[in-house]
């Protein structure tokens, strides 16, 4: 039995480690290369669904495919996978070279091949002129290019990354990431990428898997999952939203009105769901960036919901100005304002101000 | 003067004394009395030894005590040929042959329970409080206790027998001891890696494992061999009739009133430090070759 193809199935998988489920009863289709990411707390069973999927642990139900095979006891190379761990785990005691060269080391190929091949590979990564460096010798960046190629040098069709770029500084992230889709693209495999970075996941991605307590809450394109939640977890996780609860007091065929504690007469689309009745509590959300500020007394467009609330705090972030508003209920609400929108006519802290924004923006979570 | 210039003024005053101090690179007081302390320890500690190499090279003339009588290397030679002087190559090739079982047995054993140790295991903890009980148990008494078994079984004892058995029993708590802390420092995401790498579990071991821990597994190997070499209460009642090195010196002490006694003990030290800085050695030759490999080759 041979794997040619990188696309997973999980397939009703669970993992218990002593009595405590980590994994609940997950399943899940990840195409043949793709780029996925697992987002979720610590603790959440992200990197346990990793570390099945590589073989170094085994699920205490259901089934995992690879390449249309089920992979139940095989391991990590039969597998055709390989992992980069979350410290990189390079040998200390061998050269960069030596360890990019060890898979094929164990495979028993001569010091004079094996070179060859791994010279090759520390081209692709930009590391020709470290070759002959131990580990230590490396900064983070430089260890996780040897991590990489390391970890790729056996034509694995399945890469997984535990937690990658979380040894690294803030600078550094953002250009290996860059870097880690780039070489997905050139490789042209499956990465399978744990991150509790939502920023990390919805830049990376082709699909986006939020997860919490063992379970999958939500998978999806990034711009699915981030604009469109399913519920308040997902929502609140991914952030760039203002959740809160409300009542419903109005229900009329295409939408309803929900009343929250600070807020009145809210008017949310249903989007097809039928299920809800006067009275029902619910959670909404709003994008931050959805939200406009205007001076008290000023009209409204017609199929606006407005607020009126008072400004809290002001902070600059650059390209936009990050507003927080009286809290609605408990929920925080905040308002993401373009920079020079905000400057044309700015506001300061203790104004009293409406928060607006189109109906059909507001989305009713489940 | 107003409190502000009153301030700044003390600010002054205190720039210019921290300036001092470090001008002269003065010392407090209690740093001379410390350095005078250590250097009695060092004197307390090796002067008696040095007493004794000194005085081993004496003339023919020469006694057990100070002053110092003449310089030759008689009673080096008296010691490698007056049979009066007791069995000394004997004994020392004994006490080698046994130092080195005694290693190579530490060696092995401390490895194979630092890897077991790694993770917890039923009466993981009844084992280590065993182990360490060896290791405070009174020699003698363990000692006699073996000799004592040895007999009621009707056994020879033997220094490569009982002796090697009573010294394991030191040995080898040691050895895993000092063992743990290098494997503390064993990142098991490396021996995964390697697993991950398509290595064997064989291979893990040989490319991995033993690589890595190396120095720390000469250091276990020092430690065997220098508890064994001079290892004297638990090897008494457990040699059996051929001495060991320390024994055969221990009886000298009671019959030999020469100076080659001292004569024994320069060459005994010397050896022991020849062991110890080979082996000191190695762990330097390894830890450089792993940061030349880089810079050399480039």
């Amino acid at each position: 039995m041979t794997i040619t193809t990188g696309d997973i199935e999980l397939a009703g998988v669970y993992k218990h480690f002593g009595g405590m489920a980590a994994v609940d009863g997950v399943s899940l289709k990840i195409p043949d290369g793709a780029y996925c990411c697992f987002l979720g707390p610590s603790g959440c069973g992200k990197t346990t669904i990793l570390r099945m999927i590589a073989g170094h642990e085994d699920p205490t139900g259901g089934e995992i495919l690879i390449g249309g095979e089920d992979v139940a006891g095989l391991p990590p190379v039969q597998r055709r996978t390989a992992m980069m761990f979350q410290s990189y785990a390079l040998f200390p005691h061998l050269s960069v070279r030596d360890n990019v060269a060890f898979p094929l080391r164990v495979r028993g190929q001569s010091r004079a091949e094996r070179f060859k091949v791994a010279d090759a590979m520390l081209e692709k990564v930009r590391l020709t002129e470290l070759a002959n460096r131990l580990p230590g010798q490396l900064s983070g960046g430089q260890q996780q290019r040897v991590a990489l190629a390391r970890a790729a040098i056996t034509e694995p069709r399945v890469l997984l990354l535990d937690e990658p770029l979380s040894a690294l500084d803030e600078q550094l992230r953002i250009q290996m990431r860059t870097e880690l889709r780039r070489m997905q693209r050139e490789l042209g495999i499956t990465f399978v990428h744990v991150t509790h970075t939502q920023l990390e996941a919805i830049a990376l991605a082709d699909i986006v898997v939020v997860m919490e307590k063992g379970k999958i809450k939500q998978a999806g394109p990034a711009r699915e999952v981030y604009a469109q939640p399913h519920d308040r977890y997902v929502a609140e996780f991914l952030g760039g939203q203002n959740v809160f609860s409300g009542k419903i007091t109005h229900v009329n065929g295409s939408s309803v009105t929900v009343s929250a504690p600070d807020a009145s007469a809210i008017v949310v689309p249903l989007m097809g769901r039928s299920v809800v009745r006067g009275g029902d509590h619910v959670d909404l959300a709003v994008r931050r960036d959805d939200i406009h500020l205007r001076r008290p007394g000023l009209t409204v467009e017609p199929g606006w919901n407005a607020i009126s609330t008072r400004i809290r705090t002001i902070e600059y972030q650059g390209a936009f100005v990050k507003v927080m508003l009286d809290t609605i209920g408990e929920a925080e609400f905040v308002a993401y304002v373009p920079e020079r929108e905000f400057f044309s006519d700015a506001f300061n802290v203790g104004d009293a101000v409406a928060a607006a924004w189109p109906a059909e923006r507001s989305l009713l979570l489940s | 003067m107003n409190a502000t210039q009153a301030s700044i003024a003390d600010l002054a005053k205190r720039t210019r004394r921290a300036a001092k101090y470090r001008d002269e690179n003065r010392r407090p007081w209690t740093f001379w009395v410390l350095v005078a302390l250590f250097a009695a320890y060092v004197l307390a500690l090796y002067g008696p030894m040095l007493c004794i190499y000194v005085l081993s090279f004496q003339d023919l003339r020469g006694g057990l005590v100070f002053p110092m009588k003449g310089l030759s290397l008689h009673w080096f030679v008296d010691l490698f040929t007056q049979v009066r002087t007791g069995d000394v190559k004997g004994g020392f090739e004994r006490s080698i042959i046994l130092a080195i079982l005694v290693t190579v047995l530490t060696v092995v054993g401390s490895f194979m329970a630092g890897l077991a140790f790694r993770r917890r295991f039923r009466g993981d903890g009844i084992v280590f409080y065993l182990m360490i009980g060896s290791l405070v148990a009174p020699g003698l008494v363990l000692g006699i206790g073996i000799g004592l078994l040895f007999q009621y079984f009707g056994l020879t004892a033997s220094w490569y027998t009982s002796a090697l058995g009573a010294q394991l029993s030191w040995t080898l708590p040691f050895g895993v001891l000092v063992m743990f802390a290098v494997m503390s420092r064993f990142d098991r995401a490396w021996e995964e890696a390697a697993r991950d790498l398509g290595a064997s579990r064989w291979q893990i071991i040989r490319m991995i494992v033993i690589p890595i821990l190396a120095p720390g597994i000469v250091a276990v190997a020092l430690f065997g061999f220098t508890l064994s070499y001079d290892e004297f209460s638990r090897t008494l009642q457990t040699s059996g009739p051929l001495n060991t090195l320390p024994l055969e010196i221990w009886s000298m002490t009671l019959n030999v009133t020469s100076p080659s006694l001292y004569a024994l003990g320069t060459v005994t030290t010397l050896a022991s430090f020849l062991i110890i800085g080979v082996c000191l050695g190695a762990i330097a030759v390894m830890q450089k070759r792993r940061s030349n490999q880089s810079g050399s080759q480039q």
